[in-house]
């Protein structure tokens, strides 16, 4: 499983990014999370507004931080 | 951060603590003016000002769909309106700079073009929530609304100059990414409208300032403001009870905690080296003397202007600093046109900032940006010093 968090750096986005990784230990799952901070690279996924979440190549979120349950079904939805 | 980067500090830093001339009366009386500034943002703005302000912008960012805004970004999108939200949406899609240079970078290469993306990046860092909220707080309710009015005028000029003088193929095929949430709706648009309302109500309550004389309809509200304060309050809690579901609050508090995380500290910091540089206002005790400024940028000539806008532009100014800072200019003698043209020119462009804009759309453009933002900021700034 590939999850990519977008985001440049803010606050926000490390939120998500120890979230991500949090549910990701709680589901005992082994996943390929990285996050992307170059701001070309995150334009390319055409997500505008930060921090975004994209999994297995699926944007599930844009500009918001979402919540540990909303990151448990998508991860839950992926495997 | 790299060692050798700490080492330079340690050193920078142990050869001021070595040499400071602590006994100075001028240094003595400036650091002493620091705390007081500190002392005078703690009593009159955290409680009534920013705290409500960080709660609004904690509930724009959780409540508010950006996506129903970033369409009018798209590729496709009609270009009237996608310059005029771009001038406008700053206020609800941009409270750092860290979420206006993605957007930015979006906007550019996959959405409208070079024009909405300059004018999102002009007007976004001025007419944030907080930052308006903040400046009309400290600085005074003219110099707010100009700030805003100026961003949003001034940044449909410059996308406009940017999109005739590099027109050419500068619209990406494809739409941006719409995440499937599939989020639900849980409250009406007249609700939520009113959510916001009372919000928007509890500040302005909350901060309604005591007139100078005590007659009128703004003393009247004075003396009964705590009064409207408690009871737009007690409509928020059962708004809140009715219509919201517990997570929904929980993420709003969560949010709007993120904002003061991020910018607080750098708030603090601001104000004391506001303090510390420019002493509160009217008591030249500052670690510059007032002479400078006003020498500077007093009265409101075109160089003044200028300078104001040209140093802005330069300058990094971390989320809000520039209000302190500009207040310890405007105290030391600082023209209002130049302060304004500093406003403006101030949190759009910073050297850090242009180096990411010049990776992302390259020298020529990055420089006719600044260049458009230095001479719109000046002659704003000047057209306002002379009606004002």
């Amino acid at each position: 499983m590939e999850i990519r968090v977008l985001g440049s750096g803010c606050p926000r986005c490390e939120e998500v990014m120890k979230r991500t990784i949090d549910v990701l230990a709680e589901l005992d799952i082994a996943a390929d999370v990285q996050k992307i901070t170059d701001i070309m690279k995150i334009a390319e996924y055409r997500v505008i507004a930060t921090p975004g979440f994209v999994i297995n190549g699926k944007i599930k979120s844009v500009g918001k931080i979402p919540s540990k349950d909303e990151i448990r079904k998508w991860v839950e939805e992926e495997q | 951060m790299k060692d050798s980067t700490k080492l330079v500090i340690f050193v920078v830093v142990f050869l001021i603590l070595y040499f400071v001339p602590l006994q100075g009366v001028r240094i003595m009386g400036a650091i002493l003016e620091a705390f007081f500034m500190v002392q005078e943002y703690a009593r009159e703005h955290v409680l009534f000002c920013l705290i409500p302000a960080f709660f609004i912008a904690g509930a724009i960012s959780i409540f508010i769909s950006k996506e129903a805004v970033i369409k009018y970004f798209g590729a496709k999108a009609n270009k009237i309106l996608a310059y005029g939200i771009a001038s406008v949406s700053g206020s609800i899609l941009a409270v750092c700079s860290c979420t206006v240079l993605p957007m930015f970078a979006g906007i550019y290469k996959h959405g409208a073009g070079i024009g909405p993306a300059t004018a999102f990046l002009y007007a976004g860092p001025a007419i944030n929530v907080l930052a308006i909220i903040l400046t009309a707080r400290v600085l005074g309710y003219e110099l707010g609304i100009a700030r805003a009015v100026g961003a949003i005028a001034f940044s449909i000029i410059i996308g406009l100059l940017m999109s005739l003088f590099f027109s050419k193929k500068d619209r990406s095929e494809e739409e941006f990414a719409a995440a499937d949430t599939g989020a639900e709706k849980t409250r009406s648009l007249w609700q939520n409208g009113l959510y916001f309302l009372v919000l928007i109500l509890i500040l302005i309550f909350a901060a309604w300032a005591k007139p100078a004389e005590q007659v009128g309809l703004q003393n009247t509200i004075y003396n009964i403001h705590w009064y409207l304060t408690g009871t737009t309050f007690i409509i928020l809690m059962i708004i809140l009870f009715r219509w919201f579901k517990k997570n929904e609050i929980t993420d709003w508090v969560q949010s709007t905690w993120f904002f003061a995380k991020q910018i607080l500290p750098l708030l603090f910091v601001g104000v004391l080296v506001a303090g510390f540089l420019l002493g509160r206002p009217n008591t030249n005790a500052g670690i510059i003397p007032s002479k400078y400024v006003a020498m500077l940028v007093g009265g409101n000539s075109l160089w003044a202007n200028f300078f104001a806008s040209v140093s802005g532009a330069f300058m990094y100014f971390a989320t809000l600093t520039e209000v302190p800072i500009l207040q310890g200019l405007l105290g030391s003698g600082m023209g209002k046109g130049p302060a304004l043209a500093l406003l403006l020119a101030g949190p759009a462009l910073s050297l850090p900032n242009m180096l990411v804009i010049r990776s992302i759309m390259g020298t020529k453009k990055t420089l006719i940006y600044i260049i458009l933002v230095v001479l719109m900021s000046t002659l704003f700034g000047w057209i306002y010093g002379l009606i004002f």
